[in-house]
């Protein structure tokens, strides 16, 4: 199922002084089950351009592909895409409403028009799947802690089952054991079910350990579109877009420079670690 | 759909109208509102009009902008056009069943849309033109002589000025969470009123909380710096008169002078015509 961008532009505020181009001129090709690592400073067009994929927002020229069908076609049906693609936003946990945390989780797939059974059976599963414990599924969302809340949001997504998952920095404000868990089951997801990923993120730490393929955005285009290795080497372009690279890949460099003979090109705790060894032996 | 509301947002352009001071903004558009409902024939509303349409030009905000506020109201104004032209006795000029058009029903529905429109322009022109925190600097120097007999001036000034702050960031915040209910298959425009109205519940409880979450995030940043009302309280940009402002009082005194003549002048020719017959 994959994702073709043709030319998509976005502009807010058209034909005010307030004018401004979000997106602009943005093609780009996303193959299945790719793990797709979005970064870019804030403000550089990262939330419009995942909304125009969902689409939430109408382009001002453009448009998106899925699966070779023009989703912003009149004749498109967006429950075919609502059904195929999740998108989680930024503090999930603002949307829940519903008085349980399962009958919230019920609500995406219940839109879709699964029946009963079959709608909580899949809100049973992915809240198992999310690890939240069986004694908080009848309680209300808002008696939760705010990681708690989080879970139930995303949960409330993968309901829906879909094969694209879009998120948007889901792990901003969580503690580092709760990090690590959301990551840990998104690239479970993509890993075992083959789902397509395309995770925003201001950690590069991050993008650098899960993404096979990092697109990096500023003033609303896509200025380096590669594997993380190749991305991250551009220390200093990187550095001019108020953005940086993972802090091994700075340590490497440093090393080298002190007269180390290490590679430089490592960009994972881990492999540093074994690039290290290999050059004390 | 919720961006298509314009009555209490600001508009940001480079204008003689958006620099002047707040007051001369209030002053005007009461004494103009004012001015609408006590002469009402057609001379002083082309005056009126002819008014208007100077500062609208003088405001610099596209036409096109202003007007997107009248669709919010064309309810209104359709029932009370409606309600003008069938239930106004007089020389009735068509009849069927019990309903009856009256001529005095078809000239006060005409002037009853002139003069909404006038209105809601000039109340949405102070808006467009004026930050909502110079508003309400304005409002509570105008009022302040209020204080003498205990009227708090300032609280109501402050909740004015925080109620308007918050319209825009609660729209935004209500449109993320539509973004968001409807990416999870959320239908906002459904044909059936009560589907309609049950769709509501997932945008308008995660709003309810929110905004409770900002009142009292806010009240404790208000009191951890130290906010105790208005008793000596001064002001970073305290409110000055300046020439432009000057000259626009005088412009406005002139505008009444010569709808207080026209009005004169039309009630006497009325008066005239009334004997004659
Ligand atoms: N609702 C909106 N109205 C007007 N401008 C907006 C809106 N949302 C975003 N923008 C502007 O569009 C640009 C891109 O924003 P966004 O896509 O949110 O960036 P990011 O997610 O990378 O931080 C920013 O300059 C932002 O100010
Ligand atoms: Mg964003």
């Amino acid at each position: 199922m994959p994702i073709i961008t043709d030319h998509l532009t976005y502009v807010y505020g058209s034909k005010t002084t307030l004018q401004k181009t979000a997106l602009n001129d943005v093609s780009v090709k996303i193959d299945d089950g790719q793990f797709i690592g979005l970064i870019g400073h804030t403000g550089s067009g990262k939330t419009t351009f995942l909304q125009l994929l969902a689409g939430l927002i109408k382009p001002a020229s453009g448009t998106v592909y899925l699966d070779g069908e023009d989703i912003y076609a009149k004749d498109f049906d967006k429950r075919t895409l609502r059904s195929k693609l999740g998108i989680v936003f930024q503090y999930p946990e603002h949307q829940l409403f519903e008085e349980t945390v399962f009958k919230d989780v019920c609500f995406g797939p219940k839109n879709l028009g699964v029946d009963d059974k079959e709608t909580e059976l899949r809100a049973y599963e992915a809240l198992k799947m999310i690890g939240l414990e069986d004694e908080v599924f009848y309680q209300s969302p808002f008696d939760l802690s705010g990681g708690q809340k989080r879970r139930v949001a995303i949960a409330g997504v993968l309901a829906m089952k879909p094969k694209i998952l879009i998120l948007d920095e889901p792990t901003a404000g969580l503690d580092p054991a709760g990090r690590n868990d959301i990551l840990g089951l998104i690239l479970k997801l993509q890993k075992e079910q083959g789902m397509t990923i395309i995770l925003v993120s201001h950690s590069m730490e991050d993008v650098a350990e899960y993404a096979d393929r990092v697109l990096v955005m500023d003033k609303g285009s896509i200025v380096f579109d590669n594997t993380p290795r190749e991305v991250f080497k551009h220390h200093e372009e990187l550095k001019e877009l108020g953005l940086s690279v993972p802090q091994v890949s700075v340590a490497m460099s440093k090393l080298r420079e002190k007269g180390l003979p290490v590679k430089t090109d490592a960009i994972t705790v881990e492999e540093a670690v074994k690039e290290i060894i290999r050059v004390l032996r | 759909m919720l961006k298509d509301v314009t009555l209490g947002q600001y508009y940001q352009a480079d204008s003689p109208i958006h620099k002047l001071d707040p007051r001369v903004k209030l002053v005007g558009t009461l004494l103009y509102m004012i001015s609408l409902f006590i002469f009402n024939n057609i001379y002083c509303y082309a005056i009126a009009a002819v008014f208007l349409i100077t500062v609208i030009i003088l405001t610099k905000v596209p036409v096109w902008y202003m007007l997107k506020g009248l669709k919010a109201v064309l309810f209104i104004m359709l029932f009370t056009v409606v309600f003008n032209i069938f239930f106004t006795p007089g020389e009735y000029i068509f009849e069927f069943g019990i309903f009856h058009i009256s001529r005095e029903g078809i000239k006060g529905a005409v002037f009853m849309i002139i003069r909404l429109t006038l209105l809601i322009v000039s109340a949405s022109i102070m808006t467009l033109t004026t930050t909502p925190n110079r508003l309400t600097d304005g409002i509570e120097k105008l009022f302040r002589p209020l204080k003498l007999i205990k009227v708090p001036v300032h609280e109501m000034a402050m909740m004015m000025s925080i109620a308007l702050r918050f319209i825009p960031i609660l729209m935004e915040e209500a449109d993320k969470i539509m973004k968001a209910q409807t990416a999870r298959g959320a239908k906002f425009d459904s044909k059936k009123f009560m589907d309609r109205v049950k769709s509501l519940i997932p945008l308008i409880v995660p709003l309810f909380i929110s905004a409770f979450r900002r009142a009292s995030d806010l009240a404790l940043a208000m009191e951890a710096r130290c906010y105790h009302g208005g008793e000596g309280r001064t002001k970073m940009k305290p409110l000055k008169y300046k020439a432009g402002d000057i000259v626009s009082y005088v412009i406005l005194a002139l505008y009444i002078a010569a709808m207080v003549a026209v009005g004169i002048l039309s009630a006497r020719l009325a008066f005239f015509q009334f004997l004659s017959k």
